[in-house]
């Protein structure tokens, strides 16, 4: 984002005025996209503070729904599951894409053809990843029923350990190619010249890797993490159709308990406190990692893709 | 990069390659087996009968209606996003306007917004325009959400048409609408055709907004009807999956022959 903002100014200053577009051009897209994204997410702060059931119109009833999710348990030991979730995810999934992406930048022919296949769960569902694992997993019918030596009695949605594995690691198999795209393109960025320095000076393979690639990569880093935790904070589909949440609530992740409140309970006012809480807690995050990372104020011209 | 050949990225390589192949391949096997093959010898037993009826199963279970649905919403969401994004893009990028930049800003910011947290405004804002159930509804917010990662996408392709250009058709008297047809739109054909694949794939791949906004059997999408082909024939897994692949199948096809567009387009989701 920030690399383009050189090139925006001479785009746009300097030249003759004559025929440049006015805002005009822009008010559709704008109207457009207030009414559906900008209007519901203030609006789900005012939903917060009624009572609606979906049927009637919503009634205000107040702090009811805040001073409800202060007392609600469930929902306490979400964030715990929640925080689980993101970190599990970023520490599965950083390691992994960053090494496969920087072996998938080498041009090689054969990394090209294996990159090629990597990226196939990018193109899919979450609907169809999820239910493509819930039937591989089927504790019934599935690989573990094959495999006892390594799954045990192969019900692994029956435990709260392995149900949470089991979440993370189709969070791993779902996501970890989209971040490795990430980082496929930032490694490509590198000037090949750092590599060539750090060999004349002597090291190998590894000790580039830990001195040039990994500082390098560092901006990507922090934007993919900032996508993992937002992305792991909002996921809610991929529990619903592996886990709905069990066994009991032990793996009812705040965004899912959000979704039960709203579509099963019909408890929209509720729903929308705790929506609330996740778009603060998102945007805190955010915040906080690009403040402490300093990459708000880096003007570096190697950083991202 | 590196010029010697390094055992372990390639002990590693091929282990993600087992990861990521092994369950497809098993999906694959499993569709053209027997249902009772699939569960006597297990998911990873090579495949002993051969059988296309799970296809033909899926298709009488309502699959074609489905396929149809999603491509109606697929098509609308990218003609909306095709309609919307050029004019606004080249409205950021040309215009000295104030109002352009703060525009862009706010696309940058919608960015951020993750559409699970308004599900239930949506759901309130659909129901009261009476679009509850009705392919519109969904068509709608999956077509804004798609919106400000093709803006950024888009924008960055505008901004490389370098200034000479632009000056040249001022200079020739050209009103900004001859400038957008005969300068603007011609030169950002790649980025176009990559925002045409990105929210495509949102559209087809979309779960949530139809999960909230439709509940009949009329305005089912794909995705949803897997989820619904789970709860009711969860036990007949070849007949499941020969239904997720199928799912599948016009992503992939695109993939095959649009390779690049798509990858350009899936980097979009990062946001960069």
């Amino acid at each position: 984002m920030t690399t383009l903002a050189p090139r925006k100014r001479s785009a746009r200053s300097g030249g003759p005025s004559v025929g440049r577009p006015g805002a005009v051009w822009a008010v559709p897209a704008t109207i457009f996209f207030a009414l559906f994204a900008l209007v519901p997410l203030i609006f789900v702060g005012v939903l917060s503070f009624t009572s609606w059931s979906g049927l009637a119109d919503p009634v205000f009833v107040g702090f009811d729904n805040w001073v409800k999710l202060i007392a609600d348990p469930i929902l306490t030991k979400s964030f715990g599951l929640t925080g689980l979730f993101v970190i599990l995810g970023l520490i599965t999934q950083t390691p992994l894409s960053i090494l496969l992406g920087v072996w998938a930048a080498g041009h090689q022919k054969n990394r090209a053809v294996l990159s090629a296949i990597y990226f196939v769960p990018l193109l899919l569902s979450s609907a169809a990843i999820s239910i493509l694992w819930r039937a591989l997993l089927d504790p019934n019918f599935g690989i573990p029923g094959q495999l006892p030596w390594l799954f045990g009695d192969g019900n692994l949605f029956g435990k709260q350990a392995s149900a949470i594995a089991v979440l993370t690691f189709v969070s791993m198999w779902q996501f970890t190619p989209f971040h490795t795209l990430i980082y496929q393109g930032a490694a490509r960025a590198i000037p090949p010249v750092l590599y060539q320095a750090a060999q004349i000076d002597g090291a190998g393979t590894v000790r580039q890797f830990f001195s040039v690639t990994l500082p390098q990569l560092r901006n990507s880093i922090i934007t993919s993490g900032i996508l993992m935790v937002v992305g792991g904070l909002t996921t809610f589909d991929t529990v619903l159709i592996l886990t709905n949440g069990g066994p009991g609530t032990d793996t009812t992740i705040t965004a899912f308990y959000m979704y039960q409140k709203a579509f099963r309970a019909f408890d929209f006012g509720q729903a929308s406190a705790i929506a609330v809480v996740l778009v603060v807690i998102a945007t805190a995050i955010s915040l906080l990692v690009v403040r402490l990372s300093g990459y708000d104020k880096m003007q570096s011209a190697q950083e991202g893709i | 990069m590196k010029p010697r050949r390094n055992v372990w990225a390639g002990f590693g390589s091929t282990a993600w390659l087992i990861v990521v192949a092994l369950p497809l391949y098993v999906m694959i096997s499993a569709t053209i087996q027997t249902q009772q093959g699939y569960s006597s010898h297990g998911p990873l037993s090579f495949p002993t009968t051969f059988t296309l009826d799970n296809y033909v199963g899926a298709f009488t279970s309502g699959f074609g209606l489905y396929f149809i649905n999603t491509l109606i919403v697929t098509l609308s969401v990218v003609a909306i996003v095709v309609v919307l994004v050029p004019p606004l893009c080249y409205s950021i990028v040309r215009s000295r306007s104030r109002f352009a930049t703060g525009v862009f800003r706010l696309f940058l910011l919608g960015l951020a917004v993750p559409s699970t947290a308004v599900i239930v405004p949506i759901f309130y804002l659909i129901s009261v325009a009476g679009l509850y159930d009705n392919l519109l509804g969904v068509i709608l917010p999956t077509a804004a959400f798609a919106l400000p990662v093709c803006t950024l996408i888009m924008s960055g392709t505008m901004r490389d048409i370098t200034p000479e250009l632009y000056e040249a058709m001022a200079v020739d008297g050209a009103t900004p609408v001859r400038t957008f047809f005969q300068l603007v739109m011609p030169l950002s054909k790649g980025g176009l055709s990559t925002i045409i694949v990105f929210s495509a794939l949102q559209a087809w791949n979309g779960f949530l907004f139809p999960l909230i906004l439709t509940q009949s059997e009329s305005t089912r999408v794909i995705t949803l009807g897997l989820f619904n082909f789970q709860t009711q024939y969860g036990v007949n897994v070849p007949g499941l999956l020969a239904a997720v692949v199928l799912s599948m199948l016009p992503v992939l096809l695109v993939y095959l022959f649009a390779r690049r567009a798509l990858v350009q387009g899936l980097m979009g989701m990062g946001g960069k």
